[in-house]
């Protein structure tokens, strides 16, 4: 077997070495009934010939984002990664090592982490963020727990804005971690603070929203302030503060987002990478890693994990998370990533978005039977279209076109959003591409 | 001065590193590198994109205003940045990595490729699902893989990482005990454990009661049944243990566990050691999570992404996350809400399906090896520590007699009186080109050192290793502490002050204030 090193000789050396006759006498306190005496029912060792072909068999049978015209967004996106994060990402040096617990032999690790820690508090417009945690829907969950520590409140309330599957998250969170949850109907158009009372830690929207739609939560934040509870701006586009205003400056408290569409591609829902950003007053309370800078015994600046007193590897039963493995790599690839567009390529890429998704919406308001329901938005708009939206969809996707997400996946039981359909655009999204979804859809709604 | 040059002019002057200063801070391969932030030319970009056309904007007033701060840098600024970062890393693939409880095996290339193939890289978990079949079959053959090493009859594929399948086994625990109405509040939790078996018993709202462990390294079963009783939700036990042990009295803890109307919960980290030789199902364990990115070469990549599927017993299967693939006689279907066969979900733990991409990479894996294949990693897992252990036993101490698993556990008796410890020793293997073992961990023994050299090391590399740590462990007995106070000293970076990083925390790059840049 390939990955195995050890030859026959080598192993009837070291079970003499260690003073036994057999391998079996090393697994002697494994009780007699539960051994097994042989390999268990499933296929033989492959070479890398038939694991290849097995694995690709599965993989033809899917349809790839880029083999045709693609408008599906709902938190994941598709943009362009650039040839150079791939190839960096993939050096074993990053790839093959492990948590930066050892300091002096992980300054890499713990370099490119402080400037994602960077990245991440200038995008956000936030004083201070963290080393990442699993997803943006994982990071919702815990800035309401967050929250919960800070305030020493356990209610939070929940936009209808907010993405569906961040709304179950923080659900399935609340029921066993023991905290309540007011929310709001998706299509609720009333500001969410109204559902607020004096035991609210916190509310929590997202921007844009689930339906596309940018908003200005400045007065929220007013309100929540007034009130003793944070607000708390989720993020699933990262990409779009490029462009519109950083909720650090709409007043937020904590940021949670989803930081997938830089760096990192779509991988059927995962791996992706969370990122968490606060105030500095609140630093202590944060979940997940915390990279930091100091010096070492020279002098020299380096890097260290740090602040690792609220993490449970230390503080176990009493941490502010039981998080240990984040999206290391994923943040990876993001620093990378945004490192080559720097401050000029990523307004351009969001403006180039912003622009794609312009174009799109103003044909497909043409489109007879389609409304659109967006006023502001960034690269994704929400239509209304004649019948149940995932009908067409599928009708669609006969016809070669990913059109969309039908909002009736997340909501099935609710008809309000039935007709409701999420279409978004990026910097791959073609003229032609557009062409072949307002024709398909044309011919789908005559 | 920023810190750029700051950090050029802090250059070593220290001889203990029995270096010639250079001119630059530079030291042969070992090249310093500033932040990203401190290489800014302004207006530079590595992408090159073109102007979209003139278009109304839609942003509602709301643009951004004002520069965001992000440096400008051309791709080979870029290359070169973070081609240099990586070269201050150890890796698996520089060297052996024998980081106890953490299974740094190595992480095979095939894995990485099929993970990038289009079909299954660039696929959107919300395409109609009629235009996957292929990720469902893949998802459904991996959860066929690991309910037959696991014996187990359903497997929750979405948690992140470890800790995230600890959550999802205890709140599945929860969900079936209120399902019964049975409401309970404690979880057993042995010392050894890893940190974050207490920490996940205590935000699923249960108390943590702590069992000791026995002379022999295991847990106390005495002391274990004392604390059973009618309010213990479960009992959360690793195995193999965190000293590198199999607990030979597993079966009849089970049986104490579910006399005590509690389930048995176990942590799969130490999977690797028994993979393909033992069924957790035969031990009578009733939920444990796999740590895709241990036993199944999916790469740490520094910190993640991992993976932490959920092996299930027919009694906790019910409360599985969502979504659920139930393999029925005519296909797959995918479920995604609370309805039907997944009604008493305890719902979505993370948003969309899991990661596939660890999926792709654990699966390569586990084809390549076979069934016979797993089953020898584990045996040579086993081997390799053994042979350690025997080959160490007199030179280090040996915290507990008798053959250890997939790892081997010693202390710092052998440092007494010699003024090094268990910190010292590590750093000084640092110097020495290896990463060092997991350090002070189990708390369980004093200056704990817990090695696990994994399946894919060769015996050379054993032996290698082998003589180096003998002959620090005499250099450290004849009396040399101040050279390992000292160490690493051949590393980018000597030891870092971690206490004034977390007393006076700087955790991002700020502009120095520009009166200062002008004063100079």
């Amino acid at each position: 077997m390939r990955y195995l090193p050890l030859t026959a000789n080598d192993r009837a050396e070291m079970l003499a070495a260690i003073g036994v006759d057999s391998i079996d006498a090393l697994f002697a306190d494994v009780p007699e009934a539960a051994r097994l005496s042989g390999p268990v029912d499933l296929p033989q060792a492959m070479g890398e010939i038939e694991v290849e072909r097995l694995v690709s068999r599965m993989a033809a049978r899917n349809v790839a984002a880029g083999s045709v015209p693609f408008f599906i967004g709902g938190g994941v996106y598709r943009h362009h990664i650039p040839a150079a994060v791939d190839h960096l990402i993939q050096r074993g040096e990053f790839l093959t090592s492990y948590t930066p617990y050892q300091p002096e032999i992980s300054q890499g690790t713990l370099q490119y982490l402080f400037e994602f820690q960077t990245q991440v508090a200038l995008l956000t417009g936030m004083e201070v963020a963290n080393a990442s945690l699993y997803d943006g829907a994982t990071a919702c969950a815990e800035a309401v727990m967050m929250a919960n520590r800070v305030t020493g409140r356990h209610k939070a309330v929940l936009s209808g804005g907010l993405h569906p599957h961040y709304r179950e998250v923080c659900e399935t969170y609340g029921r066993f971690v023991g905290f309540e949850l007011s929310m709001q109907d998706p299509l609720d158009g009333e500001e969410p603070a109204r559902l607020a009372d004096r035991d609210t830690s916190c509310v929590v929207v997202q921007n844009p929203d689930f339906f596309g739609e940018i908003r200005d939560y400045s007065g929220l934040a007013r309100t929540c302030h007034e009130a003793g509870a944070l607000l708390v701006v989720v993020v699933t586009e990262i990409l779009s503060l490029g462009a519109i205003r950083p909720p650090g400056e709409m007043g937020a408290d904590i940021v949670a987002a989803e930081g997938q569409s830089l760096g990192n591609a779509l991988n059927f829902g995962g791996p992706h990478v969370g990122l968490f950003a606060t105030r500095d007053r609140f630093v202590r309370q944060m979940p997940g890693r915390l990279v930091g800078q100091t010096v070492d015994a020279a002098g020299r600046r380096g890097w260290v994990l740090t602040l690792s007193t609220r993490e449970q590897h230390i503080r176990r039963e009493r941490a502010t998370s039981n998080i240990c493995t984040n999206a290391g790599l994923c943040s990876l690839a993001f620093t990378i990533h945004l490192a080559l567009l720097g401050e000029a390529g990523l307004t351009r890429l969001a403006r180039l978005n912003h622009a794609a998704a312009v174009s799109l919406a103003e044909r497909l308001e043409q489109v007879p039977g389609v409304r659109l329901l967006s006023r502001a938005f960034f690269n994704e708009f929400a239509v209304r279209l004649p019948r149940p939206a995932a009908e067409i969809v599928e009708v669609l996707a006969g016809k070669g076109v990913l059109a969309g997400v039908p909002v009736s996946r997340f909501y099935p039981d609710n008809g309000t959003v039935a007709d409701l359909l999420l279409v978004a655009a990026t910097e791959m999204t073609t003229t032609e591409d557009m062409d072949r979804l307002e024709a398909a859809l044309r011919e789908v709604l005559l | 001065m920023n810190d750029w040059s700051r950090a050029i002019s802090g250059r070593q002057t220290d001889d203990s590193a029995g270096s010639i200063e250079t001119v630059s801070s530079n030291r042969g391969l070992q090249i310093e590198e500033a932040l990203i932030f401190e290489q800014d030319s302004p207006g530079h970009c590595g992408v090159d994109l073109s102007e979209p056309a003139p278009f109304r904007n839609r942003l509602g007033g709301l643009e951004r205003r004002g520069m965001i701060g992000l440096p400008g840098l051309s791709e080979p600024q870029v290359v070169r940045h973070f081609t240099r970062l990586s070269q201050k890393n150890y890796a698996i693939d520089t060297g052996l990595y024998p980081l106890g409880s953490c299974t740094m095996k190595h992480n095979p290339r095939l894995n990485e490729k099929l993970a990038r193939l289009p079909g299954l890289a660039d696929i959107h978990p919300l395409q109609p699902v009629s235009t996957v079949p292929g990720a469902l079959e893949l998802i459904d053959t991996l959860a066929h893989w690991l309910k037959t090493l696991t014996g187990m009859p359903a497997i929750a594929l979405s948690p992140a990482a470890g800790a995230h399948g600890e959550l999802c086994g205890i709140m599945s625990i929860r969900a079936a005990l209120e399902a019964r109405g049975d409401r309970r509040i404690r979880v057993l939790v042995p010392e050894s454990a890893h940190g974050t078996n207490p920490a996940t018993a205590a935000a699923c709202g249960y108390t943590v009661d702590p069992v000791p462990a026995d002379a022999t390294g295991r847990v106390d079963r005495a002391a274990l049944e004392a604390k059973l009783g009618a309010d213990v939700a479960a009992l959360m036990l690793t195995n193999p243990n965190t000293c590198g042990l199999f607990e030979r009295g597993i079966i009849e803890i089970a049986e104490a566990v579910h006399r005590a109307g509690a389930f048995f919960y176990c942590d799969g980290a130490n999977f690797n050691a028994i993979v393909g030789r033992v069924r957790p199902a035969d031990l009578g364990i009733d939920c444990m999570h796999l740590n895709l990115h241990k036993t199944f070469s999916t790469p740490h990549g520094g910190g993640g992404p991992g993976s932490g599927p959920v092996a299930l017993s027919a009694g906790l299967a019910p409360f599985a996350p969502l979504p659920w693939i139930v393999h029925w006689p005519d296909g797959l279907e995918l479920i995604e809400h609370k309805a039907g066969p997944a009604e008493n979900s305890l719902g979505r733990l993370k948003g969309f399906h899991g990661q596939m991409g660890m999926f792709v990479r654990a699966l390569a894996y586990m084809m390549s090896h076979g069934s016979d294949g797993l089953r020898q990693v584990a045996e040579d897992a086993v081997l390799n520590a053994n042979y350690l252990r025997a080959r160490l036993a007199d030179d280090l101490s040996l915290s507990f007699p008798g053959p250890c698993m997939h790892e081997v556990l010693f202390d710092d008796r052998f440092l007494k009186d010699t003024g090094v410890t268990t910190l010292d020793f590590a750093k000084a293997l640092i110097d020495e080109g290896y990463h060092p073992m997991t350090m002070y961990f189990p708390l369980i023994v004093h200056g704990a050192m817990l090695i696990e050299p994994t399946e894919t090391e060769s015996k050379a590399s054993l032996d290698r290793f082998i003589a180096v740590v003998k002959a620090i462990a005499a250099t450290a007995r004849s009396g040399e502490a101040a050279r390992f106070r000292a160490a690493p000293v051949h590393t980018p970076r000597r030891r870092l002050d971690e206490t004034t990083a977390a007393r006076k925390p700087v955790l991002r790059w700020r502009p120095e204030p520009v009166q200062r840049q002008a004063a100079e």
